[in-house]
C-alpha cells in the first residue's frame, strides 16, 4: 500500500472530531478512522496500521484492504494527507 | 483473543449551515425480526430479495379503520381496493375482515369472483369495461359504476339484449379545491354532466340506480377536500330524492387517504403532517348528515381505502450487493431490490432499516438497484449506519402498489410470504422462474435452428 503524509494542519479531537486550521474546514470520523489517523500521526506505517487492525479487529484481509483504500482515498479527495 | 467488532472507517465532510445528523438517529434502529420473525432466517430460507406481508397487521389497520367510522357512522362498509394488492392472500385477509371488493378491470372482477366474492359484494369502476365484464357484471348482480355516456349506452343495449336489470351508480368528478384536478374519470359536478347523466339513468327501466361514486385522488393531504367532495354528492343526492324520491343505497366516497410513507418532496417526515383517520372521518361522515331523507334514514357509507391500509403490513428484504464510493466521494450502496421490484421509490423516500445490530456512525449514501439501467435508484440521499456487502435490509412501508406494479424486467419477481398471526410463515407468491415467464413465448419453427 501507498504512504501518506498526514497533513500537520490537521487536529483531531479525542471523540472524532477533525479540524484543518489551513482551510478552516471540520469532519467527523468514526472510532476506527479515528485510530487509523491517529497513527498515521505517530508516522505509522500504513502496512503496519493495516497488520495491527487485522489483529484486533474481527475483519477478513480482503475487506479490510477495499475499505482502507477507500479511507485513504477520501483523506486524499479532502486534502487532509498527501501521498509520499 | 476476542476481537473487536469491526466497522469500516469513515470520514465524513460537515457541511456547514445544516447539520449532517439531522434526525438520522430515529429512522435508522436496525430491524431484526418481523412480527417476531428474524429477518436473517427468512432470508436465509426464502431467499434475498423478499417480500414479508403481516397479517397481523393488515388485520389491526382494517379494524381500527372500521371502528373510527363506525364510531360516527351508523352504516359503513369497506370494499378493497384490488388494484393496490390483489395477492390472494391479501384479498382474502380483507374479505375476512368483512371489505368487500372494488375492481377495475375484468382481471380483477374474475379474481374476486374466484375468491368467492359474490357479485352484490363487487363495486366495478373504471373506463374500460368490456362486453363481456359487463355482462358477468350484470348477470351477477355487480354494482356498476358508469365511468362515461358511451359506457352508459353500452349498458342500456346490454341490459335490453339480456333482458336483466343492472344495479348502477355514476362516478362523479368534481372541483374540490385540489390540484390537479382529476377529471378525466366520471361525470362532472360543476358543468352538470353528472345530473344529467342520471337524468338518464332514471328515466331507464333496465337500470337501478344504488348509489353516487366518487374518487378525488390518492394520498389526499386534506379533509377538507373530503368534505367539500362528499357535500356535493349529498347535494346531488337531495336533488334526486326531491325529483322522483330515489334513496340510495350508499354514497361510495372512494380512496386516497394518504399512508404513513414520506412524500419525495416533503420535508417533514408524513406522522407529523398528514391529518389523521378521524379526522378524514370527521370531515365525511359531517357531509353525509346533510342527507334530507325521509325518516332519517341513511345511505351506506363506501370506502375503497387502498394504500393507507396495506402499505405500513408489507416491508421488501433485500441485501447489498456492494458498496461503493461515486466519482464525487459519495457513498453508494447497490441492493438486489430496484425500481423493478419498488414502484413506490418513484414517490415515496421509504425508510430503510438494517437488519442486523450496526455502529453509531452513520453516512449519507445514495441506494441503487441491481438493474443496469440510471434509472435503477431507489433513493438519491439517505443516512444510514455503514452497511458492507451481504448485509441486509428491511425497506419499510412498501404493501401498496409495488406487488401489483412490479416489473418483469431484467430480473424474476421474487418469493412473497405472509407472517401468519401465530407467527407461522406461508409462501403466498412462489418466486418466478425462467420456465415461468417463457411459457407463453413462442419461437416461430425458422427460428429455432442457429
Ligand atoms: C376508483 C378507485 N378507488 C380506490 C382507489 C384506492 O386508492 P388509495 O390507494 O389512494 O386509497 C383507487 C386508486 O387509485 C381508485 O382508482
Amino acid at each position: 500500500m501507498n504512504n501518506y503524509l498526514i497533513s500537520s494542519n490537521l487536529a483531531i479531537s479525542d471523540n472524532g472530531f477533525l479540524f484543518m486550521s489551513s482551510t478552516g474546514e471540520t469532519f467527523t470520523v468514526n472510532e476506527i478512522g479515528k485510530h487509523i489517523l491517529n497513527e498515521m500521526k505517530n508516522r505509522t506505517d500504513i502496512e503496519k496500521i493495516r497488520e495491527k487492525i487485522l489483529e484486533e479487529y474481527e475483519v477478513s484481509e480482503q475487506i479490510l484492504e477495499k475499505d482502507l483504500n477507500d479511507f485513504l482515498n477520501q483523506l486524499n479527495t479532502y486534502k487532509l494527507v498527501e501521498e509520499i | 483473543m476476542n476481537k473487536k467488532n469491526y466497522e469500516r472507517p469513515i470520514i465524513t465532510k460537515q457541511q456547514s449551515g445544516f447539520m449532517n445528523k439531522f434526525g438520522a438517529s430515529t429512522l435508522n434502529l436496525p430491524k431484526t425480526e418481523i412480527d417476531g420473525v428474524n429477518v436473517s432466517d427468512l432470508a436465509n430460507e426464502y431467499s434475498s430479495p423478499l417480500f414479508v406481508i403481516s397479517e397481523k397487521k393488515i388485520r389491526e389497520t382494517q379494524r381500527n379503520a372500521l371502528r373510527i367510522f363506525k364510531t360516527r357512522y351508523p352504516k359503513v362498509q369497506f370494499a378493497w381496493s384490488y388494484k393496490t394488492n390483489y395477492l390472494n392472500a391479501v384479498c382474502s385477509v380483507f374479505h375476512q375482515e368483512g371489505s368487500w371488493a372494488e375492481v377495475v378491470s375484468e382481471f380483477e372482477y374474475d379474481r374476486a369472483r374466484k375468491l368467492g366474492i359474490s357479485g352484490e359484494h363487487i363495486f366495478f369502476n373504471g373506463p374500460h369495461k368490456s362486453d363481456d365484464s359487463l355482462t358477468k357484471a350484470i348477470n351477477d348482480g355487480a354494482k356498476i359504476h358508469i365511468d362515461h355516456f358511451d359506457e352508459l349506452y353500452q349498458i342500456i343495449e346490454l341490459t335490453n339484449k339480456l333482458d336483466k336489470k343492472a344495479n348502477v351508480a355514476i362516478r362523479v368528478n368534481l372541483d374540490v379545491g385540489i390540484y390537479p384536478k382529476w377529471d378525466r374519470f366520471g361525470f362532472n359536478y360543476e358543468n352538470g354532466e353528472a345530473a344529467q347523466a342520471l337524468k338518464r339513468i332514471s328515466v331507464t327501466d333496465k337500470l337501478n340506480l344504488i348509489g353516487l361514486h366518487m374518487h378525488i385522488g390518492t394520498y389526499m393531504m386534506s379533509s377538507e377536500a373530503y368534505k367539500i367532495g362528499v357535500s356535493k354528492l349529498v347535494a346531488l343526492a337531495n336533488d334526486l330524492h326531491q325529483q322522483n324520491g330515489t334513496v340510495l343505497e350508499y354514497i361510495d366516497i372512494g380512496g386516497g387517504f394518504p399512508s404513513n410513507n414520506t412524500l419525495k418532496g416533503q420535508y417533514l417526515p408524513a406522522e407529523q403532517i398528514l391529518p389523521t383517520l378521524e379526522q378524514y372521518a370527521d370531515a365525511i361522515t359531517s357531509s353525509l348528515f346533510e342527507l334530507k331523507y325521509p325518516g332519517n334514514e341513511l345511505p351506506t357509507l363506501v370506502l375503497e381505502t387502498g394504500r393507507a391500509l396495506i402499505d405500513d403490513a408489507g416491508s421488501l428484504i433485500s441485501k447489498v450487493l456492494a458498496t461503493k464510493r461515486l466519482s464525487d466521494g459519495k457513498r453508494a450502496l447497490i441492493f438486489d431490490a430496484g425500481v423493478n421490484l419498488l414502484f413506490t421509490s418513484f414517490w415515496y423516500k421509504h425508510t430503510i432499516s438494517p437488519a442486523q445490530q450496526t455502529g453509531l456512525y452513520t453516512e449519507n449514501s445514495k441506494i441503487f438497484g441491481p438493474l443496469c439501467m440510471n434509472i435503477d435508484c431507489l433513493n438519491e440521499n439517505i443516512t444510514l449506519p455503514t452497511l458492507k456487502k451481504n448485509d441486509l435490509v428491511v425497506i419499510n412501508r412498501v404493501g401498496a402498489y409495488n406487488m401489483t406494479q412490479w416489473m418483469q424486467f431484467i430480473t424474476l419477481r421474487p418469493n412473497v410470504v405472509m407472517i401468519m398471526e401465530d407467527q407461522s410463515v406461508e409462501l403466498i407468491r412462489e418466486g418466478e422462474d425462467l420456465e415461468y415467464i417463457m411459457m407463453k413465448e413462442k419461437l416461430p419453427e425458422k427460428l429455432k435452428k442457429l
